[in-house]
């Protein structure tokens, strides 16, 4: 199936950079070292906090630094932007596959690769430096289905950022808005739930939660229960590539009528 | 301008954990004076960019002593770059996202040249390499051929005594291609640059360069002039012989037929035969429409030179 | 050297204005960007009145401290770190037939009114916060704020110049070294007390961080050193910087020489 080929190009392309993959290890873990210090400094301080304990303080700061990759938290976009730019989009809008389509398989391709080779390495590094305790099998395999759902809404918001360039012409104002709420309401820089007050309960179902909190919530077995976590991923990852569907359709039509 | 003797340049290749030494340039030595105009010719991997790059400062040589317009380039590298510029036509030396005209800008500063001197240059070069329309164009945008045209305004705005351009032509198309030519013609013989030029295109050689040095497994296999390289690897000159009717192949002593395409026939001349004693032999026996006397290929000749 | 930079800088810098609008927006974007780390630490002190012994003002003034000089220096280094893909696409040779060096020509590239952005929210938070430090500001005091900064911003710039040196050798290095850049950025607005006893040994005596901010700070403050140091080590920081500096140009040259003679 044409999908599945898509994306093990996409796997094996990524591939391609192992050495600048084990480099990107190196540097997760070792801010995965600094970012859990500084929590556990917080929590000697409010023990408890936000209901976490240190240990899952800390476990929390590894789990961040191992989704880094998968759900691409760095990125304003995909590498679609590229072809928008050049705009060799117009080709892709009228080839008999679907566009959309297309580009979610090479992500899904890119985070496995992601998941494998750079997610891991941190996430030990953390179990064994700080003693952390390790979840049962079953609670792995709750945590691999929500970090595909991180994936799925990671893509549904970089796909409408990067078609949002094509109506805007210039894409790095969009990009840089994208990267700040990611960075910031994923619980990238800190977990959310110690955001305080109004902000905290905002930020818990914005669908940038769903990146990284709503993950390693379940990993950590904490927050809302799992159906619920789920089911805010689910809503986002519908409605964002929903709106993804949309914004193509528009564009197509844009592009049919305008020329581009 | 040049002077290179025995150059040598070794590399230590590690490939799966074994280490093998390469020899790219084994001991190359000529010299170049001011004024010529030479190309520098060999197959991929012969040791042609990398004898640049020992020329240009960028690579050190492992032995032996190159020096250009008097400087050794190893060691006065930058002091080298303000009298010599170097075009690559791989890849550019102006900065992707800058238009032209702002690259060209960047240039200026680096290479220090006072804002008058500059635009006066500036605007020559605009003029004889027709830069006008694309000066205000980033660079990311411009064709190929346009792109070449800004990356030798750039290595010339400093008004170099010598100029090094490392497959200046390639992947251009037809018009550039002449466009480029005529202008490297026009600053050699008008203004004196010295230009050392390596290529692909045996069309650039023969249309611009005085004298040819082919380089092949690192070594120099020739060096002089185009003529003398036709009789050194002693290539055939082909007789095309047009008869009045189909015959059978022509026999001559010393002369092969090579080919019989209905009444047209081709015969290859060796060096030491006289090419008008094997017309009138040919014109003595049969009757013959028409004949023509084609010169070897640029092209066969260094491919013989590169088997030998 | 100086005129060459500022001049290539200059040029860069007008490049960028063509376009206001977008420049703008995108000051603003590396503006809010900058200040997530300063968000961080707003969020951590809405939870507690103390981290690890500092107060909110102390460790504001650590932040401010820290990032201006790690903001200088990213500004007019930080690009060397691009070295790598220069190798890889071969355009460090086009940097090297030019007459200046290719370390001034790697710092100016692209430079940006934008890049300038980064230096507002520490410049901001430090502004605020030292006349809030209430501290009997003696001339050693006083002294020691400027000395601090320069030291630290020569300390990130050696930093960033010795981990470039590396891509000469391992191409590919570039996301690795980040871990002392940028980790020595994110991690410097704290006081180290929040770390590992070994971690902060590490980073005293391996990766001189501690000299950037957190030992001069000591001083300024009037707290007692946790790894118990002698007192000279808190006006160490000019001479750190000064070898560090020195050890990076060694790499530099080295690292450049290496390239030179095997090529990419």
């Amino acid at each position: 199936m044409i999908f599945l080929r898509v994306a093990s190009y996409a796997f094996r392309r990524q591939a391609a950079y192992r050495a600048a993959a084990a480099s990107g290890v190196l540097t997760n873990t070792v801010f995965g070292v600094v970012r859990a210090y500084v929590l556990i400094a917080l929590w000697q301080a409010r023990p408890s906090l936000g209901g976490y304990h240190v240990a899952d303080a800390v476990a929390y700061c590894f789990l961040t630094q191992a989704l880094i990759g998968p759900v691409n938290i760095f990125a304003g976009g995909l590498d679609l932007v590229e072809r928008i730019r050049t705009g060799d989009v117009a080709i892709d809008l009228h080839r008999p596959v679907d566009l959309q389509a297309w580009w979610l398989a090479d992500d899904l391709g890119r985070a496995a690769f992601a998941l494998l080779f750079r997610g891991g390495a941190p996430l030990l590094f953390g179990v064994f430096a700080f003693r952390l305790p390790v979840p049962g099998p079953l609670v792995w395999l709750e945590f691999l289905l929500s970090v595909l759902l991180a994936v799925l809404v990671s893509f549904g918001l970089r796909y409408l950022v990067t078609l949002l360039v094509f109506w805007l012409h210039d894409d790095r104002g969009i990009r840089s808005v994208a990267f700040i709420a990611s960075m910031f309401f994923s619980g990238m820089v800190l977990p959310l739930v110690v955001f305080p007050g109004w902000l905290g309960g905002l930020s818990r179902v914005l669908p940038w939660a769903a990146l990284i909190q709503v993950p390693a919530d379940v990993f950590l077995g904490k927050g809302p229960d799992l159906l619920d976590a789920y089911a805010l991923q689910v809503v986002w990852a519908v409605t964002l590539i929903g709106g993804g569907r949309l914004l193509t359709r528009a564009t197509r039509r844009k592009l049919v009528i305008h020329g581009g | 301008m040049i002077e290179v003797r025995d150059a040598v340049k070794n590399f230590t290749i590690r490939s799966s954990g074994v280490r093998t030494r390469v020899t790219a340039v084994d001991g190359i030595s000529f010299t170049v004076g001011a004024g010529e105009f030479v190309g520098y010719l060999g197959p991929n991997g012969a040791g042609k960019s990398t004898t640049i790059k020992m020329l240009t400062g960028i690579l050190t040589a492992s032995s032996g002593s190159v020096r250009v317009a008097g400087l050794d380039p190893s060691r006065q590298r930058t002091t080298l770059a303000r009298r010599i510029g170097v075009v690559f036509g791989q890849r550019t030396t102006l900065w992707w996202d800058l238009p032209l005209r702002d690259s060209l800008t960047l240039i200026r500063h680096l290479y220090k040249v006072e804002s008058r001197v500059h635009r006066a240059r500036l605007d020559e070069l605009t003029e004889l390499l027709g830069l006008g329309p694309f000066l205000g164009t980033p660079v990311r945008q411009l064709s190929l051929g346009q792109r070449m045209r800004g990356d030798l305004t750039a290595a010339l705005l400093h008004a170099p005594p010598l100029l090094v351009l490392d497959e200046p032509t390639i992947g251009l198309d037809v018009v550039s291609k002449a466009t480029v030519r005529d202008f490297l013609q026009r600053l050699n013989a008008e203004q004196g640059t010295t230009i050392l030029l390596t290529t692909h295109d045996l069309g650039d050689i023969e249309r611009l360069c005085d004298r040819v040095m082919i380089i092949d497994h690192g070594r120099l296999a020739y060096d002089g002039d185009l003529d003398t390289l036709r009789t050194t690897v002693d290539a055939e000159r082909v007789l095309i012989v047009d008869l009045e009717r189909a015959s059978p192949p022509i026999r001559i002593d010393g002369v092969e037929t090579v080919r019989v395409e209905g009444p047209r026939q081709w015969l290859t001349i060796p060096r030491g035969l006289n090419a008008a004693a094997v017309v009138a032999a040919v014109a003595r026996r049969h009757e013959v429409r028409d004949i023509a006397l084609r010169e070897p290929d640029i092209e066969d000749v260094v491919t013989r030179l590169y088997l030998r | 050297m100086v005129r060459t930079y500022g001049l290539l800088a200059w040029t860069w810098m007008r490049a960028a204005a063509q376009h206001p609008v977008s420049m703008s927006l995108i000051t603003v974007g590396v503006i809010v960007s900058t200040g997530l780390d300063l968000a961080a630490i707003a969020i951590i002190f809405a939870r507690t009145r103390e981290l690890a012994g500092f107060s909110v003002a102390e460790v504001m003034f650590l932040y401010g401290t820290a990032g201006t000089s790690f903001a200088v220096a990213d500004i007019l280094i930080g690009t060397v770190e691009g070295l790598g893909d220069h190798i890889k696409h071969g355009s460090l040779d086009a940097i090297l037939v030019r007459p200046v060096s290719p370390l001034i020509q790697l710092a100016t590239e692209e430079f940006s009114p934008r890049r300038i952005g980064k230096l507002v929210p520490p410049v901001t938070v430090l502004a605020l916060v030292l006349p809030r430090l209430h501290l009997a500001w003696t001339l050693g005091r006083i002294v020691m704020v400027p000395v601090m900064l320069l030291s630290g911003a020569v300390i990130f710039g050696a930093l960033w110049v010795l981990t470039a040196s590396l891509q000469f050798l391992i191409t590919d290095s570039r996301e690795a070294m980040n871990a002392v850049t940028y980790g020595g950025g994110t991690l410097t607005p704290y006081p180290l007390t929040v770390f590992g006893k070994d971690f902060v040994r590490g980073l005293t005596f391996m990766i001189p961080l501690a000299f950037v901010n957190w030992e001069p700070a000591l001083y300024i403050l009037g707290h007692p050193d946790p790894l118990g140091l002698p007192a000279a080590v808190r006006f160490a920081s000019p001479a750190v910087a000064a070898v560090l500096c020195l050890l990076a140009a060694r790499a530099w040259r080295s690292g450049l020489r290496h390239y030179r003679s095997t090529g990419s």
